[in-house]
């Protein structure tokens, strides 16, 4: 059996690659998807570390954010529809209307 | 003893003042009102007042009991308790008696004085104010209460200095009055501060302050003495504060006569006879307070022989009046300084009135000289203005005679002859100018005829009745030498340190002398103006026609330096330091704004990345300090 360390090294690269695939990438469903791999990285924690205290508390909370994802991820394809039929494009750097114009 | 109606006296004349100023407004707003409804509230609440003062006076007479009454608690923090609380002692009733009588007679003078003015229902409003102002700081039980007083009559003073406003003049000299009085009212409030943490605390009532004096330390009681002279000072126009008096005669005549002659001006001496405990206590005040009397005797009846300005000199001649009040009073022989001001009330608020007649007689006309070459017959004000000429000089039967003499004779029985040679050169002088202004103003020749004028029996009624009253006022207090029963001395001789006790032979000669050099100021004035040619008037010129350049020094001085100080804080300290400030900080605010707005691009990868850096950052500094522990 692996040790508690891999599978939080694991969820910690999964995390990060979300993280910097947040920041870095321009494509809208890409930064999506890097948002879900961010939750995933998060999910395999709480089940890793409940798995190990034999508590079920984590398991209940990653199922829920599974739920929760599963929600977010109708709302977020629906506004990335929206987006797209106003701009005809998905790169991120042109939404930028709320931005102030500084004289 | 307690009595339910020693505050109608102060009430009565303060609702007159609220009808009037009612009415005045009706008068403005909605219908004309006729002069005659203000005339009557205006004189009949004065006389209501003196009937209560004069009742209360009997029962006082009979009962020899102080009369008091409180209304209600006013201030209740820690150890100050300040009650509303008036008083009617012997001195007080005795200074509301004059008050509400010469004051009764003024208003009456008043009606015939203002008529026709277009403000004359707003004229009694603020006459009866005063008046009940007056009344306040004369009944007060506590300084706090008298000082309600003492600054409400500061403030008719103002208003009626100005009352006629749409000439600057008159308004210069309310504000002048105004603000030299208030460096007075500093010192007084100071000095009632500095009189109750040197008392312990103890309470301000008069009498609660008479029975702990002996619980303050001399130093205390010498600075408090002192500050509340200052405050007299301001109040009574005395060295160094006397400025604003003479300039105070820019108000209509009434005004002078009542506030600025017989009243107002009299309360700093009254002040001081309120704190006769304190001042007895502190020999070193009442001597100090005695020098100022007599330098300001002396330095107003010199300023008062080169003015050409009747009413003018009649200030003067009331400063140096009010400077023997204070020799009396600083020497601890209070009941001959409070009589002097019993009887200076009468015979100079008559020589105002007397003054106020002629000025509408001639068409407003104030030159003494000029006055003289449209002399006009008025053979009541004439003989009254004679009678107080007299009265000032010192010539027995007369009152001034025997309240000035006893101020004298007080002065050289303390042994302080410099102020008794002030005094009867003073006197000198005081005789010479008076029979000066009389003498140019009736008697020079003019070569003309002189056309008799009716004057208002409004005018005429209180001219008599206050020539009786200097003629007469004196034998209230016929000194006992001659038999009488001093009865003045007697009624306020709880108040005095000192008693006189001179041999009758000093006392003799003491007369003689002050009424020597009365005769001799005469004597001069007679040689010198009874045939003086009135169209070659003299002119203020030189030191003394200048008045010492007194008023060129302080506005030097004060006035133009703190121009100056003013001008400092609004170029520099307003202008550059804190406007300045305020806008470099504004500024800096904008232009950092500017630059931070730079992160805000609306660009949702780097919010993200904002974010991701903060939160690092701050899980950093938490495992850092965790590693610590």
């Amino acid at each position: 059996m692996a040790s508690l360390t891999g599978y939080a090294i694991v969820s910690m690269i999964l995390f990060s690659l979300g993280t910097i695939g947040v920041v870095s990438r321009r494509n809208i469903f890409v930064i999506y998807m890097s948002i879900e791999l961010m939750l995933n990285g998060i999910n395999l924690f709480l089940v890793t570390f409940a798995r190990y205290h034999f508590n079920m508390d984590g398991q209940i909370l990653s199922i829920m954010v599974i739920a929760i994802a599963a929600a977010e991820a109708a709302i977020f394809l629906s506004v990335i529809i929206l987006l797209f039929r106003t701009r005809k494009s998905l790169d991120t750097d042109i939404f930028t209307d709320l931005k102030e114009e500084v004289e | 003893m307690h009595t339910p109606y020693l505050i109608w006296i102060i009430l009565v004349p303060l609702f007159g003042a609220l009808i009037n100023a009612g009415f005045y407004f009706y008068h403005l707003k909605l219908k004309k009102i006729p002069e005659k409804l203000f005339a009557i509230v205006g004189t009949v609440t004065p006389f209501i007042a003196f009937l209560f003062t004069l009742s209360l006076f009997l029962q006082l007479l009979e009962t020899g009991e102080n009369v008091e009454q409180t209304l209600f608690q006013w201030l209740d923090v820690g150890q100050l308790s300040i009650e509303m609380k008036f008083l009617g002692d012997k001195l007080s009733i005795f200074m509301s008696m004059f008050v509400t009588f010469v004051g009764w007679l003024i208003h009456i003078y008043a009606v015939g004085y203002m008529k026709g003015d277009d403000g004359f229902g707003k004229f009694f409003a603020y006459f009866n104010l005063f008046l009940a102002s007056m009344l306040i700081l004369v009944l007060a039980d506590n300084p706090v209460i008298l000082f309600i007083g003492w600054e409400g009559v500061g403030v008719c003073s103002y208003l009626l200095i100005s009352f006629h406003y749409t000439n600057g003049a008159n308004v210069m000299a309310g504000n002048k009055a105004f603000i030299v009085n208030r460096v007075g009212d500093l010192g007084f409030i100071l000095g009632v501060v500095t009189l109750f943490f040197a008392l312990d605390q103890t309470g301000l009532s008069f009498s609660v302050m008479k029975e702990n004096i002996h619980l303050a330390s001399n130093d205390l009681l010498i600075l408090s003495g002192f500050l509340l002279f200052v405050g007299a000072m301001g109040k009574s126009a005395q060295v160094p504060l006397y400025v604003w008096l003479p300039d105070a005669m820019a108000g209509p005549t009434p005004i002078s006569a009542l506030i600025h002659a017989a009243t107002m001006v009299t309360a700093g001496i009254y002040m001081v006879a309120r704190f006769h405990f304190l001042y007895a206590s502190v020999e070193e005040i009442g001597l100090f307070i005695a020098y100022t009397g007599a330098v300001s005797a002396l330095f107003a009846a010199i300023i008062a022989t080169k003015q050409t300005d009747i009413k003018k000199i009649l200030a003067y001649s009331t400063m140096s009046q009010l400077g023997y009040m204070f020799i009396g009073v600083g020497l601890g022989f209070y009941s001959s300084g409070l009589f002097h001001v019993f009887t200076h009330a009468f015979f100079k608020a008559m020589l105002f009135m007397g003054a106020g007649g002629l000025i509408i007689a001639l068409h407003h006309e104030q030159n003494i000289f000029k006055m003289a070459q449209h002399r006009k017959r008025l053979p009541i004000i004439s003989a009254t203005f004679l009678i107080g000429v007299i009265a000032i000089s010192g010539i027995p039967p007369f009152s001034g005679f025997f309240s000035k003499d006893a101020i004298l004779a007080a002065a050289f029985q303390q042994e302080q002859y410099l102020i008794w040679c002030i005094g009867m050169f003073t006197a000198f002088l005081t005789a010479f100018y008076m029979f000066r202004l009389y003498f140019i103003v009736f008697k020079a020749p003019n070569g003309q005829e002189n056309a008799y004028v009716y004057t208002d029996k409004t005018i005429t009624f209180p001219l008599l009745v206050l020539a009786i009253g200097a003629i007469f006022a004196g034998f209230l207090n016929f000194p006992a030498i001659f038999g009488g029963s001093s009865f003045i001395d007697s009624w306020l001789a709880e108040l005095n340190s000192i008693k006189l006790h001179m041999s009758h032979a000093t006392e003799y000669a003491l007369m003689v002398a002050s009424i020597a050099v009365a005769a001799l100021g005469i004597f001069v004035a007679y040689k010198k103006y009874y045939n003086y040619d009135v169209f070659k008037p003299e002119t203020e010129d030189g030191l003394i026609g200048n008045k010492f350049y007194v008023d060129e020094i302080y506005h030097v001085l004060f006035v133009k330096s703190i121009k100056k100080l003013s001008n400092f804080f609004v170029d520099t300290v307003d202008g550059k330091i804190i406007d300045g400030g305020l806008m470099y900080a504004c500024r800096s605010f904008i232009g950092i704004g500017k630059k931070l707005a730079i992160i805000q691009n609306a660009n949702v990868r780097y919010y993200a990345f904002y974010m991701l850096a903060g939160i690092s950052s701050i899980s950093f500094y938490v495992y850092i300090t965790l590693l610590g522990q």
